[in-house]
């Protein structure tokens, strides 16, 4: 069976714990963004809804970030048991950022005590937003420090290799590689953008249920709006990150658009399936869009496939990936556009059901998206851990244990992720946003 | 100083701050449970909440810091540790894992229920348990290598005594260390009852904390004799950590100066641990690994020590308004801020 062989146990537990970290990660960096919005809204508007929304997103993020803390510490300490040579070759090189990525948890794990404790201890309510500054900070700083560690695996460099000895180590430019600036922009611009249309899932789901409350409409309009801004960004933040493929992981992007021979006018393929003899079938081809994404031209060459040895390419499948997470960004994009106009020109079509429904879908597409993302730039870098320098396959452990242990965390995680999800709809049940607002004298409507 | 020597102490010091603050968390956990289950809960639950809710995240910082540390610092431990710890760690993973999050779940969301307690309460013995196998293994004859890569004997590991004698150790040391601490915390809080059940509990794990760590010198004379000796080198330290041993039971005995009674205690472990660690000197696996031949680069190493000043900058100004905010201001630690508005406890 596949758990007795190390290299495909070790891969299957490291996609186990960070597919299901990255969920909580991801709201990590991004829910302190929309507290802060929230919060800072109800001051300047002096409405009680905004502030009871940052209040109550508040107590919501207390119970992700505890989850997000322990898988995260699972990671870490994975890292290590899983890939000893990989940790002990790009320890050397590496490990700055890794270790400064604690210093910003620290930092963030500090200030986020203090903001939850003292609601009430300040006269004014600016002292305490300003509170949250260092819990965003903190948050973009260890997704920044982490996703510079993921870079320099796609893009090593900083170090020379003279007779399998590490030397001439930068850590510095080792960080900074060529994969770094679109990959954090990515990461953190999708991190706003799914924490936004996640919290608006919720206010749908809400209106969807029939309560007709200003607080959820407020709170949907809101995330909605920044949830759209954020979507632009990603999407051209994307693009540049084609661009950067082109340029270092060509192989990665070949393999992701199914783009075997070297052309000029390269199509972009979505979907369809491939045959026998590596021809797309019952796709859809958008003439030269692929030389646009890679270079911005429609005349440029994209290097195919077809150019590197077999063994040093990635798995196609990622290609099936790469059109998930692309369609659910240009769709969220459309979605949010439609609902901000329909709002602004009062479309009763926004307020029914079956509109409302999609919104609620939005906060687990984009999820879906991050996720699909992650698979797409982690296999995609496949045979290689370190692009170039060490397999997959040299890199991890030896012991003979690890097959059962993908079973304990699976359990493990299976228990983290029901018990999120009854402990915080239990909690918001047990505090119905109506009563909360009467106690705090600001519940008209 | 060599920049080994540097490095090696700085995670040394935050490993100390590890073993502390985790001791008093893992410990309450148990008294927690325990209380629960033999009437006294309410005597003791809320000193325990309203000290831990705050501070859980930064206890597990340290160990985060510690790990990730020694990794940077010495990437060799990577290999021989991350290949044979998988099990041992990935159980003690799971335990924080459980520990964190059902903490949270607890506090934060419903309340009260038993079987999250017990489950709470009984991780804190299992990990200490579990996360001081790494300083038994550590101690040589456990690891051998087959076809260059290392590979643990199971056996060997859980039959020797050395293993059980540092098991009991670490779970006597955490009650100990916790009772002493929450005896002084419920004192500060003015809460007689907690103050006077925990002092009892600290009066009662004293005696099995040191008779213990005694054996534990004891064994180690035929595990490893040249780390023995080494031990006996520095005998002195031992010595007075003996000494502050004894001025804490004489403070809390004489139910004087709980807080001075406290230092006394970090004193006493500070002294046991820096001795222990600089009689490890040098070597990070006995026989396989030193701190010399498992060292990262220079021009790393120096950087290492550069983000930690500057993260320790950083870090000193907010750990003192958590301190202020929650340990030492008078309101909270009574509960008084709570009637003002504790956004999560209502
Ligand atoms: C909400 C999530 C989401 C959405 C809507 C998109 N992406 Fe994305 N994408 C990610 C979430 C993501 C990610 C999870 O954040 C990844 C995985 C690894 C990374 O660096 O970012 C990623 C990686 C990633 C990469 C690989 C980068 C690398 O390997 O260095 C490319 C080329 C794109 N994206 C391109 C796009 C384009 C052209 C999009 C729009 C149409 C798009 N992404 C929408
Ligand atoms: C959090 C989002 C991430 C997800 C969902 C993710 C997903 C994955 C997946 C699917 C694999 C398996 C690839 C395969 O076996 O073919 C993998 C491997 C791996 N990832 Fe990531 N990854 C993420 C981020 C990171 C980051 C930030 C790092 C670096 C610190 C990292 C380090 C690794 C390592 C060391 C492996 C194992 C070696 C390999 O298979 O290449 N991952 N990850
Ligand atoms: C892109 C991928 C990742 C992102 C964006 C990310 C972000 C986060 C965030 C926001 C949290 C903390 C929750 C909070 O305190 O608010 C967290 C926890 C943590 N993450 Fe990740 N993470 C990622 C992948 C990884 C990887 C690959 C590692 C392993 C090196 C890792 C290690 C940790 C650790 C150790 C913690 C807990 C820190 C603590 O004890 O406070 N993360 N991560």
């Amino acid at each position: 069976m596949f758990f007795d062989d190390p290299v495909i146990s070790s891969r299957m537990l490291t996609l186990l714990t960070l597919s299901f970290h990255i969920i909580y990660a991801t709201i990590g960096v991004g829910v302190p963004l929309m507290i802060m919005i929230a919060q800072w809204v109800g001051i300047k508007k002096n409405d009680q809804h905004y502030i009871l929304l940052a209040r109550r997103w508040a107590r919501g993020f207390v119970v992700t970030v505890a989850v997000g803390v322990v898988t995260g510490t699972a990671i870490a300490l994975q890292l290590s048991l899983l890939w000893p040579n990989f940790m002990e070759l790009a320890g050397n090189v590496i490990a700055l950022p890794l270790f400064m990525e604690v210093f910003a948890f620290f930092f963030e794990a500090i200030f986020l005590g203090i903001y939850l404790y003292t609601w009430d201890r300040f006269e004014d309510q600016r002292k305490h937003l300003m509170l949250l500054i260092p819990v965003a900070i903190g948050a973009a700083m260890s997704a920044f420090f982490i996703t510079t560690v993921n870079a320099f695996m796609n893009a090593p460099q900083g170090f020379e290799m003279v007779n399998g000895e590490l030397v001439n180590v930068n850590p510095l430019a080792a960080m900074f590689n060529p994969a770094t600036p679109t990959k954090i922009a990515h990461v953190i611009s999708t991190a706003f953008m799914t924490s936004a249309f996640v919290l608006a899932s919720i206010a749908a789901f809400r209106l969807v249920k029939g309560s007709n409350h200003d607080y959820h409409k407020k709170a949907l309009f809101l995330t909605m709006k920044v949830g759209l801004v954020f979507s632009i960004a990603t999407v051209i933040i994307g693009d540049f990150s084609g661009k950067y493929l082109a340029e270092y992981q060509p192989e990665k992007l070949a393999a992701a658009e199914w783009h075997f021979e070297t052309e000029e006018h390269a199509p972009l393929i979505l979907f369809g399936i491939l045959n026998e003899e590596y021809e797309t079938r019952y796709a859809i081809e958008i003439p030269s869009a692929l030389s646009i994404l890679a270079h911005g031209n429609p005349s440029r060459e994209v290097i195919g496939l077809n150019e590197f040895p077999e063994e040093e390419t990635p798995p196609l499948f990622i290609h099936y990936l790469f059109d998930l997470m692309v369609m659910i960004g240009m769709f969220m994009i459309g979605l949010s556009l439609f609902y901000w106009i329909g709002v602004k020109r009062n479309w009763s079509f926004i307020q029914t059901k079956p509109f409302r429904w999609l919104l609620v879908l939005g906060g687990p597409l984009s999820l879906l998206a991050i996720e699909a993302g992650w698979w797409m730039t982690e296999f995609g870098r496949q045979p290689w851990i370190l692009r170039g320098i060490m397999t997959t396959s040299e890199a991890a452990t030896t012991s003979d244990h690890v097959g059962i242990m993908f079973i304990l965390f699976a359990g493990l995680y299976a228990i983290l992720g029901i018990g999120t999800v009854v402990i915080l709809t239990r909690m918001f049940r047990h505090h119905p946003v109506e009563k909360e607002l009467a106690k705090q004298g600001g519940g008209a409507k | 100083m060599s920049l080994e020597i540097i490095g090696i102490s700085v995670l040394w010091t935050f490993l100390f701050g590890y073993v502390i603050v985790a001791s008093i968390d893992f410990g309450a956990g148990f008294f927690n449970a325990y209380s629960s289950f033999t009437g006294k809960k309410h005597i003791l639950t809320k000193i325990i909440q309203r000290y831990l809710s705050p501070v859980w995240e930064i206890t597990n910082v340290f160990l985060v810091f510690f790990f990730v540390g020694i990794v940077g610092f010495f990437p060799k431990t990577a290999f021989y540790y991350g290949t044979t710890l998988l099990v041992p760690v990935s159980i003690a993973i799971i335990l924080l894992a459980i520990r964190g999050s059902y903490y949270a779940f607890e506090t934060y969301g419903s309340k009260g229920h038993r079987g999250y307690a017990f489950m709470y309460g009984l991780s804190g013995l299992f990990l200490p348990a579990s996360l001081s196998v790494v300083l038994t293994i550590s101690e040589g004859g456990f690891i051998t290598m087959v076809d260059g890569a290392p590979v643990l004997d199971y056996w060997a590991l859980f039959t020797s005594p050395l293993t059980w004698s540092i098991v009991v150790l670490s779970v006597t040391a955490v009650l100990y260390i916790s009772a002493v601490f929450l005896t002084w915390y419920a004192n500060q809080a003015g809460d007689k009852h907690a103050a006077n059940l925990l002092r009892k509990y600290a009066l009662f794990w004293s005696l099995p904390t040191i008779i213990t760590a005694g054996g534990i010198i004891y064994e180690l004379r035929f595990h490893n004799e040249a780390h023995f000796e080494q031990l006996m080198n520095v005998g002195w330290m031992f010595g007075i950590s003996f000494l502050l041993f004894i001025g804490t039971v004489w403070l809390i005995w004489k139910r004087r100066h709980y807080g001075i009674a406290f230092g006394l205690l970090v004193g006493q472990f500070a002294f046991a641990f820096y001795g222990y660690g600089i009689s490890h000197y040098p070597y990070l696996l006995y026989p396989h690994l030193t701190i010399y031949d498992g060292f990262t680069n220079e021009t790393m190493a120096i950087s290492l020590i550069i983000a930690f000043l500057a993260g320790f900058l950083l870090l000193i100004p907010s750990l003192y308004l958590v301190l202020r905010l929650f340990l030492f201001d008078k309101d909270y630690v009574k509960g008084l801020s709570e009637t003002k508005g504790g956004s999560q406890n209502e």
